[in-house]
């Protein structure tokens, strides 16, 4: 399947910096076609679209937002995650640097859906540089009119990955420690400052304004069964051509690895980052879809000469650091699986370090409070699964394999 | 209408984390007497303010220079010679990471992924990404921050 483009469709092509390049673009007619149905007219069109999240959990976009509209209450909000901590993922920043204009869009259409006047969208610190563009695309369709019904807030997050999940998102929102919160109760119920809340990530706004031109039956037919739309993956690592590409659903890996990115040397590759899977090179033609292997589209690629165990430990490292520490199985699981694979790193490693490796991972994956330490053990788990030899090499190199 | 409503946040914000952030803009860390006054103007206790202060990786409760060069050390920049170019600002700036120099002038420090691995290895000057560095090109990257 081809590459295409829906959420990049303006990338390159308009000047981000100009409202009027945007109009003359379709730009803001997504909008005034939303305005001209009622909000239900415009949650049935986005849940007829199969749309789903595009930052890694894959919920369907229509039902979100209806849930939150027909939640009780006159305060609501939309939240915009562009907090993109992910290792290995850029593809919202470039979406914003080449189009923050359809993103506003977006946001527009979104609050007039779900009944929010107010938005907010969060952005990493790191991508402090990209405040001014995207405060001057949300000042230009203020200007115009285009927000009557809104109002656009952006919020600078202040360095932690654990604030691109949703709960801690909104307590970093609110001012306070990016942790987590208890669920239920869920964001459209009970979200920012206790309020009926829709957060979307980047990417999965971007899709709306074509879908409201377009109509719910054309998305709905690009992709798979359940995988509806285009994905915009970032791929880096050890490939010639690194970059953002956007890609129908259900494409295989392999097109994008090697024919788009050029990989010619591969040994593993990490899909969907630091939480991600951790699979072999005879995996490639697994369709990136949300039935197979997806997360929020890092592709990360390493050739023959990187040793797995080191891509584990480093992964984990990351982990073990950004915990919010507030759950144990997540806070200590991610440190002693430090500990262990360190070992390993030294050449210390044990069979029986193998089985506590194994056991702390079911009890976080069960346990953990959110998909940070439920994720956590992917790449312990799928390293022992397909890179095996990784372990024992190292377990016989010590002269301790009792097989 | 309020025009610059995204850019500058209201004066008079109650949250926590903006004013932190501001001040820390001002006067380039989080003091203890910084913090106890925040805490005091919006009636926290001092451990609340500072559970936030030391929670976000972009504050910070000792000083810093007037530049703080951020080295991503995430995977995707490490397999790219991240250490190359540590060392090699280790040994341009005098200092290990997680100092300043005795100027003043620059903070060396490591962090995770951002958001620039198609320009790995990259760093982060204050606001500013510097990526597909090299070694040769770290020189003359500083001398644009005085
Ligand atoms: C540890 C962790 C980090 C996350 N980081 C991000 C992120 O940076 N950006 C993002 O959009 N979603 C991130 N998510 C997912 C969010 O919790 C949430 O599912 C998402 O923003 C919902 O938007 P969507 O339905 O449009 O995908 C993260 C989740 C976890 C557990
Ligand atoms: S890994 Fe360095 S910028 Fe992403």
């Amino acid at each position: 399947m081809p590459e295409k483009r829906i959420v990049l469709r303006n990338c390159g092509v308009i000047d981000p910096r100009d409202m009027s390049s945007y109009l003359a673009h379709d730009g803001f007619k997504g909008l005034e076609k939303a305005l001209s149905l009622t909000p239900e007219q415009v949650i049935e069109e986005v849940k007829t679209s199969g749309l789903r999240g595009r930052g890694g959990a894959g919920f369907p976009a229509g039902m979100k937002w209806e849930l939150t509209r027909k939640s009780p209450g006159d305060e609501k909000y939309l939240i915009c995650n562009a907090d993109e901590g992910e290792v290995g993922t850029f593809k919202d920043r470039y979406i914003l640097q080449n189009d923050p204009f359809s993103l506003v869009e977006a946001i527009a259409i979104a609050g007039y859906a779900i009944g929010a006047k107010k938005g907010f969208i969060y952005l990493r610190a790191e991508y402090h540089y990209l405040r001014p563009m995207l405060a001057n695309a949300i000042d230009q369709a203020r200007a115009k009119g285009f927000l009557s019904h809104m109002d656009i807030e952006i919020r600078m997050g202040a360095g932690a990955y654990v604030c691109g999940e949703e709960s801690a998102l909104m307590e970093s929102i609110e001012g306070k420690r990016g942790e987590v919160r208890y669920r239920p109760p869920f964001p459209p119920t009970k979200g920012l400052f206790g309020k009926p809340t829709v957060i979307n990530n980047v990417e999965t706004l971007m899709n709306i304004p074509a879908i409201m031109l377009n109509g719910a039956r054309w998305f709905n037919q690009i992709g798979t069964e359940r995988s509806k739309g285009t994905k915009v993956f970032s791929v880096a690592g050890d490939v010639p051509r690194p970059g953002v590409y956007e890609m129908v659903l259900g494409s295989k890996l392999r097109e994008l690895v090697q024919d788009l990115a050029g990989a010619t040397d591969i040994k593993a590759i990490q899909i969907g980052g630091a939480t991600g899977r951790l699979i072999p090179e005879s995996m490639l033609d697994t369709p990136l879809a949300f039935e197979n292997l997806l997360g929020a589209g890092a592709i990360t690629v390493f050739n023959s000469h990187r040793d797995i165990i080191d891509i584990v430990y480093r992964t984990m490292e990351f982990l073990a650091e950004e915990s919010c520490g507030k759950c144990v199985p997540c806070r200590q699981g991610t440190e002693v699986m430090v500990e262990t694979l360190e070992r390993f790193m030294h050449g210390e490693g044990e069979e029986r370090d193998v089985k506590v490796l194994q056991e702390l991972s079911s009890t976080m994956m069960l346990t953990s409070l959110c998909g940070l330490g439920q994720a956590a053990p992917n790449p312990v788990i799928d390293s022992l699964q397909y890179f095996k030899d990784a372990y024992e090499s190292r377990i016989k190199a010590r002269g301790e394999v009792k097989v | 209408m309020a025009e610059n409503t995204t850019i500058t946040q209201s004066k008079e914000t109650k949250d926590l984390l903006i004013l932190l952030a501001q001040t820390q803009k001002k006067c380039g860390f989080l003091s203890e007497e910084t913090l106890a006054n925040l805490a005091r103007t919006l009636d926290m206790s001092l451990s609340d303010v500072y559970g936030v202060a030391t929670f976000y990786s972009f504050l910070s409760t000792k000083p810093l220079g007037r530049h703080v060069i951020r080295v991503c050390k995430s995977l995707p920049c490490h397999y790219k010679d991240a250490a190359v170019i540590i060392e090699s600002l280790e040994k341009t700036l005098g200092i290990k990471t997680g100092e300043t120099t005795p100027d003043g002038r620059f903070s060396l420090e490591l962090t995770n992924c951002i958001g620039a691995c198609d320009k790995a290895p990259a760093i982060l000057i204050n606001d500013d990404v510097h990526g597909d560095l090299t070694v040769d090109r770290i020189p003359q990257i500083l001398q644009a921050y005085k």
